[in-house]
């Protein structure tokens, strides 16, 4: 990657958040290749879209992505404050709307630290420079005679020292230098990058003061609710329009414009209410009584469709992967062991249901939205509202979850038209039966793998076939399951070193809006290989442990290209992020070392082990689990070794692993969306539950840190979790758990 | 009919069938007592009444007549906050922080009637309380950190 800095005009967001005079640094742009800007304007140094410098010091960082519980609104900033050594205290934390200067905004793939690091790090870096060169030639010293620590550019030769205000409007004079002059500093200097800074919005958080989506409250707003077609495709057919009507502060009853595919992101019609309050709005809904009809979708029915789906196991093999001659190995293999792994539909229930509030303003339209990527937002709404992306102006409120949902704005889009519609401020509030029910739902799936063991227990063949409606056919709907970035997530960089190694898909359509949620296809892909070692172990008389060392085998790079994969490892090359099978080893013996895992345990408790690698971040887990006399299941503890290369916030980092633990031991135990006649079967907590407080496991998490290079954080937590919890079940009972959720296949 | 909020004195003429969190949220506009599932089932909308903890969408505006509610924002007195809200921010509890409120009510509540309790009494009161983000069990050690004296209300 390169980094060029030059110079351009001086940007709206500067005007936007009304600050006047001082430094402003564009670095480039990564994920669009914009490139990078820099406008010496009245005196402000700008060092980027990401920085400006004003003359009275504030340094002013613009966070272009959403904070939704990962850290990434405190961590970006860490990484621009170290670099310029500037005092944490004096900074302007600015949440920045949607544009495309800021590059690839959509906060999801566990990409703002691992995306932007070296960007954030160069601006804050440049800036640093350019003080120091203007204080120099201020104090008519050569540069190397000056140093900035703490908000001070120091004269190493006198001692003196001056405030950063002191140098702003010399330094916007100055050329930005570019990343081959930059340089940075060591680690040992480092005041934030590695340090468990206090997350910006605390002291909201704790009272009741920050603003999510479904907060937002404007001059003269309506509040709007909306019964969608409870089918994929369906319409409204009738709705008793008087009735609502006589709802005391209800305001109006508004059809929502007919959904046509493909699905992409848009809003699935239905009937709005919009009222003076949100309990109105939902009096005059249920008055209203609207009806539907199913359309294509109506006979869906997730118990039929798991048939289908291993119809298409059993038939057609799209090869993805192909080492060796994995048939042969199986034929001669001394023992053959094939297992079915099934997935069901899930749900991300992000904390906050989805919201959004829209207001007119002139012929612009602005918007106060939980969405994972204002971009996104822009370009769903625009249409339906007759705009363009550029003048619908979007702010990204604090998320409460998302984990993948977010990034979908279909429910944006409604509040758009519905105050295009009321020529009023209208937010448009999700109910949690409305999210449990027009979800974009984590996939179906059904995988066999068959693995081949040789005289000495030896794998010597690994076959993997998977199969479930993918993600892509939300936008092209000749999409037949699953394409390769979807076969890279789990499947396509599988770490043995066996010589016989096939991975194929079968083909399958969906039914409801797939989507991805937190970690997305790793999650039945792990749950299959962290099951499938562990099977193969207690068949070859192993450790699971050494099972796993054994089929990862020496250490080394691997390229799943030199297989035929089309392997897209998670959008970054494997120059900077290879698949490396020493990372991986040294976080499982890590969990091994840090639980214990082999030692003997008391009846009824068992120890699961599993290990993966997602987002270029490596985590094993261990597990523990108690089975009562009647099948009672309880997870008590677990322990993750995580390695995400460079650890910006290492708080934040442990987060997001117990975090993960919890979310991975919701899916293993409950997660369980179901169809019937094309409709959700669950509505609320109580059909889908999450983990409560007494079944979540004490998680203690060991971070490895064996490169400076940050890898993703938010997901690869999850995927190890639910192997490992139906492992430990095997070794507490004996009882193999092949498919999620775990329910109540124990106690039946 | 009339009641509290914060100390606040309210009157209220409206449907009394209105559950109260929707009355904070939209026409009180404190929005700090937070919506997560209607239903009684996730606990983000817990407020204090008379110092109990409830579940403010399953209670009716009639039933708060001559009450004392007090609310998250309600918990500290000015700057100087709770000593739940403190531990909350010490050992890093929140991550999106949408169920924190509910949370932090409910702990408030139970140690106002349990100063001292187990790790079984925890799970028995934080039950109702769903964090979609995981955070359980930092939100025991900051109970345990009060409870043992070990943080005190102060300023944030
Ligand atoms: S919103 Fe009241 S318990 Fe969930
Ligand atoms: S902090 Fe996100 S739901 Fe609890």
């Amino acid at each position: 990657m390169t980094h060029m800095v030059e110079n351009v005009s001086r940007r709206g967001v500067l005007k936007g958040a009304g600050i006047i005079g001082g430094l402003v640094l564009t670095a480039p742009l990564v994920s669009k290749g914009l490139m990078a800007a820099i406008k010496k304007a009245s005196g402000q140094l700008e060092a980027s879209n990401y920085l400006s410098i004003s003359e009275d010091g504030t340094v002013n960082i613009y966070i272009h992505r959403v904070e939704m519980g990962q850290g990434s609104r405190t961590g970006l900033p860490q990484i621009i404050a170290d670099e310029l050594d500037a005092d944490w205290s004096r900074i302007n934390f600015v949440a920045a709307f949607g544009d495309q200067k800021f590059g690839d905004q959509n906060t999801d793939g566990s990409t703002s630290i691992r995306k932007f690091y070296d960007t954030f790090r160069h601006a804050g870096a440049a800036a640093r420079m350019m003080l120091e060169q203007a204080a120099a030639e201020k104090w008519g010293v050569s540069a190397d005679q000056v140093m900035a620590k703490e908000h001070r550019i120091h004269n190493k030769a006198t001692g003196k020292s001056a405030d950063y205000s002191e140098f702003v409007a010399a330094a916007a004079e100055l050329p930005v230098p570019d990343a081959t002059k930059v340089s940075y500093k060591a680690k040992a200097d480092r005041r934030y990058i590695g340090k468990s800074v206090r997350n910006i919005y605390m002291k909201d958080f704790v009272t009741g003061s920050s603003q999510f989506g479904q907060d937002v409250r404007r001059e003269g707003m309506l509040y709007a609710v909306a019964k969608r077609p409870p089918v994929v495709g369906g319409k409204l057919t009738g709705y008793n329009k008087e009735a609502a009507m006589a709802v005391k502060g209800v305001v109006d009853v508004v059809e929502l414009p007919v959904f046509e595919k493909p699905i992409m992101f848009k809003p699935l019609g239905g009937l709005a209410v919009l009222a003076t309050n949100t309990y109105a709005a939902k009096k005059g809904l249920e008055a209203a009584a609207p009806e539907f009809e199913a359309g294509d979708n109506g006979g869906y029915d997730t118990a039929e469709y798991e048939k289908i789906l291993w119809q298409a196991i059993d038939g057609e093999d799209v090869n993805h992967l192909k080492r060796g001659d994995v048939d042969t190995a199986l034929a001669n293999a001394v023992t053959v062991v094939e297992a079915d792994y099934f997935v069901p539909h899930l749900h991300h229930a992000p904390m906050e249901p989805p919201a959004a509030t829209a207001e007119w303003q002139g012929d612009t339209l602005r918007m106060w939205v939980c969405c994972q990527d204002p971009q996104s937002v822009q370009d769903t709404v625009a249409p339906y509202v007759g705009l363009k992306p550029v003048q619908i102006h979007v702010e990204a409120t604090l998320l409460g979850g998302a984990f993948g949902r977010k990034s979908k704005p279909d429910f944006a889009a409604e509040a758009a038209i519905l105050a295009k519609h009321a020529g009023k401020p209208v937010k448009m509030v999700w109910t949690r039966e409305d999210d449990m029910q027009h979800s974009y739902y984590h996939t179906i799936s059904a995988q066999r793998v068959k693995g081949a063991l040789d005289v000495d227990g030896r794998v010597t063949a690994w076959k993997h076939k998977t199969a479930f409606p993918s993600i892509f056919e939300i936008f092209d709907p000749r999409t037949e399951g699953p394409v390769a970035m979807e076969m890279g997530l789990g499947l396509l960089d599988i770490p043995f070193e066996t010589p016989n190694l096939q991975v194929d898909a079968g083909k399958a359509r969906g039914h409801v809006r797939i989507g991805w949620m937190r970690s997305v296809t790793n999650i039945q892909h792990a749950f299959a290989l962290g099951s499938f070692v562990d099977e193969l172990a207690h068949a070859g008389g192993k450790r699971t442990d050494d099972m796993w060392l054994e089929l990862i085998g020496s250490d080394r790079m691997i390229d799943p290209a030199k297989d035929g994969a089309d392997y897209s490892n998670y959008g970054e090359t494997l120059d900077r992020h290879p698949v490396d099978t020493a990372r991986l080893k040294a976080v499982l013996k890590k969990a091994v070392e840090m639980s214990g895992y082999g030692k003997e345990m008391p009846k009824g408790h068992g120890l699961g082990i599993s290990v993966h690698r997602s987002f270029v971040t490596y985590v094993a887990n261990v597990v523990e689990v108690v089975v009562g006399d009647d099948g009672r299941l309880s997870v008590p503890r677990a322990w993750v070794a995580a390695d995400c290369g460079l650890a910006v916030n290492p708080d934040r980092v442990k987060a997001q692993m117990e975090g993960a633990v919890v979310f991975g031991t919701s899916i293993a135990l409950h997660g369980e969306i179901t169809a019937k006649d094309g409709r959700i079967e669950q509505s609320n907590f109580d059909g889908y539950p999450v983990c409560r407080i007494e079944e979540s496991p004490h998680v203690e998490v060991a971070i490895l840190e064996t490169t400076g290079v940050p890898g993703g954080v938010g997901e690869p937590g999850v995927p190890p979790v639910a192997p490992a919890i139906t492992n430990a079940i095997f070794a507490a009972t004996g009882n193999r758990i092949r498919r999620l959720p775990i329910g109540h296949q124990m106690t039946a | 009919m009339d009641f509290k909020i914060n100390g606040r004195a309210i009157s209220y003429d409206g449907d009394g069938e209105m559950p109260l969190l929707w009355y904070l949220r939209d026409l009180a506009g404190m929005t700090g007592t937070k919506f997560g599932c209607g239903a009684g089932l996730c606990g983000a909308c817990t407020v204090h009444v008379d110092g109990m903890a409830v579940r403010s969408c399953q209670t009716w505006m009639d039933d708060v007549e001559g009450t004392e509610v007090t609310t998250i924002e309600g918990l500290g007195t000015g700057d100087m906050l709770h000593a739940l809200q403190i531990a909350w921010a010490e050992n890093n509890v929140p991550q999106c922080g949408y169920c924190q409120s509910g949370q932090i009510m409910q702990a408030a509540s139970l140690l106002a009637d349990n100063p001292n309790p187990t790790d079984e009494d925890i799970d028995m009161a934080m039950s109702g309380n769903i964090c979609r983000c995981g955070t359980y069990q930092r939100i025991k050690k900051s109970i345990r950190d009060v409870a043992d004296g070990k943080i005190k209300g102060g300023k944030l």
